[in-house]
């Protein structure tokens, strides 16, 4: 009697948290729907284009060479990989049957119309803090693409991450309103409209943080450490606090030209901010520069920046002197042409000790960029920048690296060098396909 | 000073490491084939092969080159007995003033090495950096897919 009664309290114990987590973790599906004809007024769509834009929809939503807003695209993160969904009007495989209900609660809570969580890869934790019209305005533009039909592929997570509901558990971990002044929380008197506008489109709409806050295990913002620098699909996200190792500080004005197209004293966006500041290009000048009146202020005052380096190498030994070798075939054509502010080759500092990838605790972007260069925008001309993967070696690719550390950073060498251009430089170069060898012979 | 092996031959090169390959093909080995278009990687005139993959020559220093086989256009074919490519695009009347030819040739050669048969788009997305100013694109690609779409042997006969 007395053990089936302990059985009971136990069974309880065990039960009544887990029915309680099911009560937490459940959403109801909504019913299906679409805009009403208020909903997707012209003055709307324009808007919420231009919000679309600045959120950065396309950058994930939309495959390499895939039709507009359709999915497809892998977010790589560390527990694995996350394929975007379609989110063109498409009513089977898309968002067809969507009221702006169900819409809403997707950008805030982060939860599809059938009820089920979505993993955190989409920034609900930021879209969280929207206003009620733009999330409308976005909705109008979603709603108003042309649909497209294509499923979403399934994800590659292993079990039990694959396992929705337990996103339920993390929301309650991590989840918090964001703090927006004027929006979710008191206005700063100190500041401006334009630095408020600002903080809501980087908070909110922009996510900035999602690349450049650290997380921590769980894939989780670390709020204490807001924009120390994080990672974005293996690059690494610089600081954008004081920790910044910038050799310059960043300006209001420096930032507005960066995130429109490219400042002379820092350089460009490569890897994945490329796409941001390629959104950019169709958003009104006094959004940017709201967006840049933010950012600039988290940095704080200019500070002990130690400004650009370029100093001599020793080339007593032998590694620094093959680098030199490299850099003087290879890059000094354009990077030594004095920089595009002074009439030089376009997109290039005055000296590659203005750029920050230099001064990175860790050679990946460096590496990144040398292998694959920057490649303009689609259907715009040249690349921004050639790549060398090709070209160089391992071993040249590595020389190349530490040589440009050595002269254009303060800071010692890079501790990880040769396994970074291991892990992420093929070589010996991919060969032509097995069994191609065998033909191979004098030509014809 | 450095040796460099081109289409099978190795040569000893005078010019400093530093110098691009683009420099010795044309001013010491007399290999006229890659153009000096932009010296800044931008237009694919000076292209060639490295070990099998397109690279820029005007911004390849020849020091990076010891023991690895370079092929320009002349290691495809002469004039009297083209390489299957470059009868393709002779077929195709591919060129007009010629000059971004030799460049488009071996990146396309780069790229059927490794994509036999490739797609419309993957042979846009290759040649997308490789500049025409007399716009004959239409007919590098059918050369291209011409080349392609012959016997595998085509791509294949060449070290």
């Amino acid at each position: 009697m007395k053990r089936r009664r302990i059985a009971a309290w136990l069974g309880a114990a065990v039960l009544l948290p887990l029915a309680g987590f099911g009560l937490a973790a459940w959403r109801p599906a909504l019913l299906p729907g679409g805009p009403g004809p208020a909903e997707t007024a012209p003055e709307q769509v324009r808007r919420g284009a231009v919000l679309a834009a600045l959120g950065y929809c396309a950058s994930c939503h939309t495959a390499e060479g895939g039709r507009p807003y359709a999915g497809g695209r892998g977010i790589g993160t560390p527990f694995g990989t996350i394929y975007a969904t379609n989110i063109t009007p498409d009513p089977e495989t898309g968002l067809g049957r969507w009221t702006r209900a169900a819409f809403t609660r997707a950008m805030r809570e982060g939860v599809d119309r059938e009820g089920r969580h979505l993993y955190p890869a989409f920034p609900y934790t930021h879209y969280a803090g929207l206003t009620d019209a733009d999330i409308a305005a976005l909705y109008a533009f979603t709603m108003t693409r042309e649909p497209v039909r294509a499923e979403a592929k399934a994800n590659a997570l292993p079990f039990p991450l694959s396992w929705r509901p337990l996103i339920a558990g993390w929301k309650l971990l991590f989840v918090r309103e964001p703090s927006i002044p004027g929006v979710t929380s008191p206005a700063d008197p100190r500041r401006d409209p334009e630095w408020h506008r600002g903080a809501y489109l980087a908070e909110a709409l922009s996510h900035c943080g999602a690349c450049h806050t650290p997380r921590n295990r769980l894939g989780a913002e670390i709020r204490s450490k807001a924009y120390a620098g994080g990672e974005a699909d293996g690059w690494w996200a610089p600081p954008l606090d004081r920790s910044s190792p910038a050799p310059l500080p960043w300006s209001r004005d420096d930032l507005a030209r960066y995130l429109a197209e490219w400042d002379p004293m820092h350089g460009g966006a490569a890897g994945p901010m490329r796409p941001v500041v390629d959104a950019h290009r169709t958003v009104p000048a006094d959004e940017i520069r709201a967006l840049a009146t933010y950012v600039a202020t988290l940095s704080g005052p200019a500070g002990s920046r130690t400004g650009p380096v370029d100093r001599a190498v020793a080339s007593d030994e032998p590694a620094p002197a093959r680098g030199a070798a490299i850099y003087a075939g290879a890059c000094a054509v354009c990077h030594e042409s004095g920089g595009a502010a002074a009439g030089g080759v376009p997109y290039t500092t005055s000296s590659l000790g203005h750029r920050t990838s230099l001064r990175a605790p860790d050679p990946r972007n460096l590496l990144l960029v040398l292998r694959d260069g920057v490649a303009p925008r689609e259907h715009a001309p040249g690349p921004i920048m050639p790549a060398f993967g090709a070209t160089l070696t391992r071993a040249q690719m590595t020389d190349l690296a530490a040589y440009l550390r050595a002269r254009f950073s303060p800071d010692g060498p890079w501790p990880d060098l040769d396994a970074t251009v291991r892990a992420l430089m093929p070589d010996p170069p991919p060969r032509e396909p097995p069994g191609r060898t065998a033909r191979a012979g004098p030509s014809p | 000073m450095p040796n460099l092996t081109v289409n099978g031959r190795t040569h000893a090169v005078a010019a400093e490491p530093e110098t691009p390959l683009l420099y010795v093909l044309r001013d010491e080995l007399g290999l006229n084939g890659a153009k000096f278009g932009c010296g800044l990687g931008q237009c694919g005139a000076c292209t060639v092969e490295v070990e099998g993959r397109a690279v820029l020559s005007c911004l390849t220093p020849v020091g990076v080159l010891e023991g690895r086989a370079v092929t320009t256009v002349e290691g495809l074919g002469s004039p009297e007995h083209p390489g299957p490519l470059q009868a393709a695009f002779i077929a195709e009347n591919a060129a007009q003033c010629g000059y971004c030819i030799a460049g488009m040739v071996m990146r396309a050669h780069a790229l059927l090495r490794a994509v036999p048969h490739p797609s419309e788009a993957e042979i846009r997305d290759a040649l997308r950096f490789n500049l025409c100013r007399c716009g004959t694109h239409m007919r590098i690609l059918a050369a291209v897919k011409r080349a392609a779409g012959a016997s595998s042997a085509v791509t294949g006969a060449l070290r």
